[in-house]
């Protein structure tokens, strides 16, 4: 029970925080058609900035400002780098986002160091939460459930109740026509891209010390990013944050479940001691996002809620 | 007047590049980590080899000759390890230092083993300061390595010893990283406690993959679930840290044995929460009593490199046993120095430890230390550090384990 509960509240954070960083890549991607290979570098910047923040200033100050740098920032690449590449299609763009990823990850290297820094979580929020069957709960965890519900329920209420988020809904899907009645979609476009990229950052902020803050995060988030966006179905927001909350919770409770192969599958002779059977659950955690996402592709190639083709 | 000083500057330029000739450069190649989640644990190494070469030239050298330094990056991979290992032999580097992982310490064994082989006359010597999979001094041993660190498989006898002397731990949790040595000290923990300690259950036995959890919560969960009295890991770097900043936060006020407790980092991650729960086993800890040449040289070393601590004695008996055993064979050979480190006895400011002549494993004292305040070093400037007390010191001797190596010498 006490595992169940745990492994709940665990899994639902670790998928708020991939949404956090998927919303933004679904939302670049429906826009635009851009896949950005350089989104989870966004999420590094975020935490390096906060890290930074930290340093000189306070974290909620952090909390404000990096996120609105790397907004910033998203929107000058969008600006005077990707729609430059735009004209040359898509295989151009996707290029560029790629070379983006790599060139970010160096600058991080030279200027932060190779090393994992000190980013650490704010004093105020370092205390135990609350105790449930003999196991304390941090708060700062639940800090990450409330700044992640804030986010989505601003993001929905952006999106579905407001006049942008009716004109950014409407170029989406008829980007002509928004530009005929005299809206600035290039300006739309970069908005949304910096938008993207601040939300990324946003989940770098405040999981850059709840993981850890160090160059090869990016890389380590990437794929895993990816496949909430493929598995949710490109350019769903709503599939994301399924797709986000199902990979979540399936690693979680994948590391709780001790059995082995040779437990689960004793009755058709696999032995608990063999190469196969000594395999435990716990042990492919980190392989089920993948094998999701190969089985998605398989039976629902449009992903879990999409509406296009991959 | 001007005319005697430049002729002079002209002598001494003209003499020193000659003089120079005069000697080699003992380079000795230092294949690590130096990026990602591991970068911070071979930086750190590679600070002690540094600083231990540095003492060693300020003495005359090696037999007269300077000892250089030189950091490989190999991201923890076996695969770059060995294009970083060619690299270095292409500089004329015939030493290697390397220790952090066993998977990489296998891959090098098995590429100067053939190295060796096809190129008599310039052979390369491996000196493995911290890769403790037992496997290299027993089945799969080589001439051409030599380990100055304890195994996993004596220091899990220290910790399971002192385990057996605790009748309130019945339950034990072990977590490791899923590679050689991960697996190596799961074995040597169940296999060691169900002879020393047969009422005591092993309530997990859990692998997780090398380097790349970012949050142990899951899995000290699991821990608490399984209500273990106690826990043993042989985790280092990030898995190390990582695994005892989730224990901390979750609460999990159980003991800890760790071989890498005090790896860097780890300190400030635990805090006062671990204070006199987490152990270590290890050759050294810097509150132990010692001569005053070697506090000085802790002094030194930590002035020099103020955000780390003194970690690693073995390096310094590594580079010190090699000047040693230059010295006795007269020469810097790797060949005439492999034998003459066989067998070598050298005198440590922790007491005298033993090169095995059959084996290649050094016999050094053990210590269980354990995380406790207000002591006279800390590390990391944290305030914590690490001690030990009676009873905690395993001697040299009584670490020596049977070996199955068969050694093919040259």
């Amino acid at each position: 029970m006490e595992t169940f509960l745990f492994s709940l509240l665990n899994g639902v954070i670790y998928g708020l925080l991939l949404f956090m960083l998927s919303s933004g890549l679904t939302l670049i991607f429906s826009m635009m058609g851009i896949l950005n290979f350089a989104h989870a570098s966004f999420y590094m910047l975020g935490a390096y900035f906060a890290y930074s923040f930290t340093q000189v200033t306070s974290f909620w100050l952090a909390l404000i400002f990096a996120p609105l740098l790397v907004g910033l920032f998203g929107a000058a690449v969008e600006r005077w780098g990707l729609r430059k590449v735009h004209a040359n299609g898509h295989v151009a763009e996707l290029l560029f986002t790629f070379g983006l990823a790599y060139l970010i990850d160096e600058v991080v290297k030279i200027i932060w160091g190779k090393n994992t820094v000190d980013y650490q979580i704010p004093a105020a929020l370092d205390f135990p939460l609350f105790e449930l069957f003999g196991a304390q709960y941090p708060a700062y965890r639940m800090f990450i459930l409330i700044v992640a519900v804030a986010m989505l329920a601003a993001l929905w209420f952006l999106l579905k109740r407001t006049r942008i988020g009716l004109i950014i809904q409407a170029s989406l899907t008829h980007p002509h026509m928004v530009g005929h009645l005299g809206h600035n979609v290039p300006r739309i476009f970069m908005a949304v891209f910096g938008a993207g990229c601040a939300l990324a950052a946003l989940a770098g902020v405040i999981g850059g010390n709840y993981l850890t803050t160090e160059p090869s995060m990016a890389a380590f988030m990437g794929p895993v990013v990816f496949v909430v966006v493929v598995v949710g179905g490109l350019g769903s927001l709503e599939g994301a944050f399924f797709a986000s909350l199902l990979i979540g919770l399936m690693q979680t409770f994948a590391i709780s479940i001790s059995a082995s192969f040779g437990d689960i599958f004793g009755w058709a002779g696999v032995s608990p001691t063999s190469e196969l059977g000594s395999i435990t659950i716990s042990s492919l955690a980190p392989m089920l996002p993948f094998l999701m996402l190969v089985l998605v592709l398989m039976v629902r190639p449009n992903g879990l809620m999409g509406t296009r083709e991959v | 007047m001007k005319r005697i000083i430049s002729a002079a500057l002209a002598a001494m330029v003209l003499t020193v590049p000659a003089g120079m000739a005069m000697a080699d450069t003992v380079k000795i190649a230092f294949i690590d980590p130096l990026s990602g989640p591991f970068g911070a644990t071979g930086d750190a190494g590679l600070r002690h080899w540094q600083h231990a070469a540095d003492l060693v030239n300020a003495d005359d050298g090696i037999n007269g000759n300077q000892v250089e330094i030189i950091g490989f990056d190999n991201k923890i991979n076996p695969k770059e390890s060995l294009i970083q290992l060619q690299k270095a032999i292409d500089q004329g580097v015939r030493y290697i230092a390397q220790g952090n992982g066993s998977s990489v310490a296998s891959a090098l064994i098995d590429a100067i083993n053939k190295h060796n082989k096809r190129n008599p006359g310039e052979e390369v010597l491996f000196l493995n300061y911290a890769a403790v999979d037992p496997v290299f001094t027993n089945d799969r041993c080589s001439f051409w390595h030599f380990r100055f660190d304890s195994d996993a498989d004596m220091k899990m006898d220290a910790m399971t010893d002192w385990i057996a002397t605790k009748p309130e731990i019945r339950k034990v949790y072990v977590i490791g990283q899923d590679y050689s040595f991960g697996k190596a000290v799961a074995a040597a923990a169940v296999g060691m406690l169900a002879e020393k300690r047969p009422d005591i259950e092993i309530v997990g036995n859990e692998l997780h993959p090398l380097g790349k959890v970012k949050d142990f919560t899951p899995y000290i969960q699991k821990m608490i679930s399984s209500e273990a009295d106690a826990v043993i890991t042989g985790n280092w770097g990030a898995d190390m840290v990582l695994l005892v900043k989730a224990a901390t936060s979750s609460g999990h006020n159980v003991p800890y044995m760790t071989y890498y407790g005090g790896g860097l980092g780890a300190a400030a991650a635990m805090g006062e929460g671990a204070v006199g729960r987490v152990m270590e086993v290890s050759e050294v800890n810097t509150n132990l009593d010692t001569p005053d040449a070697q506090d000085a040289l802790i002094d030194g070393f930590e002035e020099k490199y103020a955000d780390i601590s003194f970690y690693y004695q073995r390096v310094f008996n590594a580079m010190n046993m090699l000047d040693a055993a230059a010295t006795k064979a007269d020469s810097i050979d790797p060949t005439k120095v492999a034998f003459a480190l066989e067998g070598m006895e050298y005198e440590t400011p922790y007491g005298k430890v033993t090169m095995r002549a059959d084996n290649h494993q050094i016999l050094q004292s053990l210590y269980m230390s354990t995380f406790s305040t207000g002591m006279k070093r800390d590390v990391e400037h944290t305030g914590f550090g690490w001690v030990s007390g009676e009873g905690d010191k395993i001697e040299a001797a009584n670490t020596a384990m049977e070996t199955t190596c068969k050694m093919s010498r040259p």
